[in-house]
């Protein structure tokens, strides 16, 4: 239960860090919170032969909002800082929502929205809440910075669209939706285990409490976090109080392929879509704009 | 031969220098360098909370990072929070509850308490409970921990009788 010996490097710039991530192509592993990596090297079942840890890198862990309203999230910005943060409690209740429901409270304080997209568990909420943002990832590498969409950084389960050499900057999350009311609902054996299953839906509201158009995200079911907007077609042009949540629940449980392991089957699985959907849905339709419920 | 970092930082109050291999957990780090042995080693893979200490004020798992990343920082451990020749208001309430059986979890229960009361905001036994989730405890079953936590709550006006 000690992890294996390795090179540890605290780079203070992200030209640094790139070029250690240049020069030890098959050792370097980046380290940011640690809060999964660090178990695996305890584990061995991570034995990297050099640490680079941003955590030297300012700018990483800076947490702004841009001229254009957008909200721009440093790699190694912790969970909690999130979580703590007034404007993204207003202008981005959505992560909120999920973001509580990361682990538990050290784990959120020492463990970062950066760290978590780039391991890419499926069960993670900080991919799911990017998705429904339609949040943007920017990753420097040593031919300069690119920019991904949510949908394309994560690829699969624990794959991203990083190539080597690469790390994950920033992530831009476009500038606050008014009128949108946000709900979450996420089911795991215990408080802050891995979800079994998880949903994200965004319903906007007109002045006569008519649904404009929704998003919903179904995480911890497939490989990775999908969109399943479609399922909410029916909640379109409906009064808030008239939406078949039940319809959108069974809507998105048919359109998912869950995986069986050893926590759930698919069958439970196609359960727990159903019943996280509507729970989430039930929470959106309750909640006030901007609003984090307790 | 590992390569080792020198390291300055603050535990509990008195600055500490030393010499120390990347792959020494800061949990290790404090009980065989610094003879510290109030924070347990656990599960060592970040589940069960016993290695919870305070690192500039906020609860850290001291097994899921490196003694080498605490440089600058400064670290409060159980000793730290526990005044000389007697306990602390929180460790009479966890007695007083009969919050602990064996006494393994404790410090990584104490000092998780002692950081959710010190952010000074209203509590509520589910709040406590919720901040209390990421340690485990094999003996009490958990509700005489959040009655301890809840008194503590009470004697410093951050909840209200009823609030339990």
């Amino acid at each position: 239960m000690k992890p294996s010996a390795f090179v540890y490097r605290r780079p203070a710039s992200l030209a640094e860090a790139l070029d250690l991530l240049r020069r030890h192509p098959e050792d370097a592993r980046v380290i940011a919170g640690g809060q999964s990596l660090v178990p695996a090297m305890n584990l061995r079942m991570a034995t990297p032969g050099m640490l680079v840890d941003l955590a030297g890198i300012e700018t990483l862990s800076a947490l702004e909002v841009a001229s254009d309203g957008s909200l721009s999230a440093g790699a190694m910005v912790s969970h909690n800082r999130f979580l703590r943060d007034d404007r993204v409690k207003s202008g981005w209740p959505a992560i909120g929502l999920a973001v509580r429901h990361v682990a538990h409270e050290q784990i959120r304080n020492r463990g970062t929205m950066g760290g978590s997209l780039c391991h890419a568990d499926s069960a993670a909420e900080w991919p799911a809440v990017c998705l429904l943002l339609d949040a943007e990832m920017s990753l420097a590498g040593p031919r300069g910075e690119r920019t991904v969409t949510a949908d394309d950084f994560v690829r699969g389960l624990y794959e991203t669209a990083l190539e080597p050499g690469e790390l994950l900057s920033f992530v831009r999350f476009p500038a606050p939706l008014r009128g949108w009311r946000w709900g979450f609902h996420e089911i795991a054996r215990r408080r802050g285990d891995f979800a079994l299953a998880g949903a994200l839906a965004g319903l906007a509201v007109d002045e006569n409490f008519v649904v404009t158009a929704g998003r919903l995200v179904v995480f911890a079911v497939e490989d990775r976090a999908r969109r399943l907007d479609g399922a909410l077609s029916g909640a379109v042009g409906r009064r808030l109080d008239e939406i078949d949540k039940d319809l959108a629940g069974l809507s998105a449980a048919a359109s998912v392929d869950p995986r069986s392991d050893l926590h759930a089957s698919a069958e439970q699985r196609f359960h727990l879509v159903h019943a996280c959907v509507m729970r989430a849905l039930a929470a959106a339709m309750q909640e006030p704009t901007g609003t984090i419920n307790g | 031969m590992a390569e080792m970092h020198s390291i300055d930082l603050v535990v509990n109050g008195r600055a500490v220098s030393r010499n120390v291999p990347a792959r020494l957990t800061l949990a290790d780090f404090l009980r065989q360098d610094l003879g510290l042995t109030g924070t347990h080693v656990g599960c060592e893979h970040g589940v069960c909370g016993a290695c919870t200490v305070l690192m500039d004020g906020d609860s850290v798992r001291a097994c899921l990072m490196f003694a080498v990343q605490a440089h600058g920082r400064e670290i409060t451990t159980i000793e730290g929070l526990t005044p000389a020749g007697g306990l602390s208001p929180l460790q009479q309430s966890f007695c007083d509850h009969h919050a602990l059986q064996c006494g393994f979890c404790t410090p990584g229960m104490i000092v998780t308490a002692e950081a959710f009361l010190t952010r000074g905001e209203r509590i509520d036994a589910a709040s406590a409970r919720e901040a209390m989730s990421g340690n485990i405890c094999r003996c009490t079953g958990y509700v005489p921990i959040v009655h301890a936590v809840m008194e503590e709550g009470r004697r410093r006006g951050l909840a209200r009788n009823e609030d339990e």
